[in-house]
């Protein structure tokens, strides 16, 4: 029953996220709510792993975890990158 | 020196990664010292024999403080994001730090990031420039006692 | 203890929704950088506490998840603001702005 609340409460947050990532007027608004997206992704990830019971989820959540903090600061790169191509 | 080092590091995350039983340990130790041998070359750092006594300190003086500013920022954020008209009076103000090391700066700039309605965008040199929601103080001394006075009074206890 | 979790998840839960809530509202993209760091990071604290409490044995793995997202969620959101400010897309609300004061002879990368 809980799982339910959680995964509907985590659903529509992901739900808002995704609404200002197509709308996002500028490139680093869909970067941020990128990255608001991916960590709301590592939460599903982790109630999945208390769903399930299984252990190696959590694996999955350290390098998804990882892989997000790297995503985010190769586009914040690109979007500094930006302005000298433009100058 | 630097070998035991490098060791207990990897050992310590590979512990906390796999488990405690005795063939995990065997292993852990083996991995880790294969790894130590090649990463030796890549690690650069001196050894601070004051380390672990600093770690306890920021462990039981700084989380709680820490912790508890988390809890009043994501309450600030709510009041902000729920009421119907969002109140906003934003700026981006700059801030001297007395902190010397890295580790440090970096700590200052999490915390202040995770502060209520604060969020540090750069750092250089020992002044840090921060985005807030809401200016209050008139200048730059207003805006030290209300935003990073309480971080650096602790964390200067504990970095110097 | 089940009890415990429950409350811990559904409180990560809400703070999660609260992100992306504050994301959508928001009126310019360093406000939306802060809600969204904030709110997601003691979503997800809050969270993975409450698994911890389900399932007591995955503490140690919990630890790492958490020390990593304290420490990494803060730097990209900063990396992040710092590159919208450089990339001239400052918005146009600020009632003050130092940053700006700061000379271009210090303009590096």
């Amino acid at each position: 029953m809980i799982d339910y609340i959680v995964f509907s409460l985590l659903g529509l947050g992901l739900l808002f996220a995704l609404i200002r990532f197509i709308k996002g007027p500028s490139l680093s608004d869909k970067v941020v709510s990128l990255d608001t997206f991916n960590m709301i992704v590592i939460g599903v990830i982790v109630m999945l792993a208390n769903l399930f019971k299984n252990n190696l989820y959590l694996d999955i959540a350290i390098i998804y975890a990882i892989l997000a903090f790297l995503e985010t600061v190769v586009f914040a790169r690109y979007v500094e990158g930006k302005k000298d191509a433009n100058r | 020196m630097k070998y035991l080092a490098t060791f207990i590091v990897l050992f310590v995350v590979y512990l906390f990664l796999a488990g405690f039983t005795v063939y995990e340990l065997i292993l852990g130790g083996i991995v880790s010292a294969a790894l130590t041998v090649i990463l030796v070359k890549y690690v650069n750092f001196s050894i601070d024999w004051q380390f672990p006594i600093k770690l306890v300190k920021f462990i039981f003086i700084y989380l709680p403080v820490f912790i508890w500013k988390l809890l009043l920022a994501n309450l600030d954020v709510a009041k902000r994001v729920l009421s119907p008209k969002i109140p906003l009076n934003p700026g981006i103000v700059k801030i001297k730090t007395n902190l010397q090391g890295d580790f440090g700066k970096l700590a200052l700039a999490n915390s202040i990031t995770l502060t209520p309605g604060t969020l540090s965008i750069d750092v250089e040199g020992d002044s840090l420039y921060i985005h807030t929601v809401d200016v209050k103080g008139k200048n730059e001394e207003e805006n030290r006692e209300r935003i990073s006075e309480p971080f650096e009074k602790i964390l200067g206890g504990i970095f110097k | 203890m089940l009890i415990a979790s429950y409350v811990f998840l559904v409180i990560g839960g809400l703070f999660f929704l609260l992100g992306g809530l504050g994301i959508l509202r928001m009126p310019d993209t360093f406000n939306r950088i802060q809600a969204g760091t904030k709110a997601t990071t003691l979503g997800s604290f809050s969270i993975l506490i409450g698994v911890a409490f389900a399932n007591p044995s995955w503490i140690f793995k919990i630890i790492i998840i958490i020390v990593f997202i304290v420490i990494s969620n803060p730097i990209g959101s900063s990396a992040i603001a710092k590159a919208t400010y450089r990339s001239n897309h400052i918005p146009t609300n600020l009632v003050q702005d130092d940053l700006a004061k700061r000379g271009e002879e210090h303009d590096t990368n």
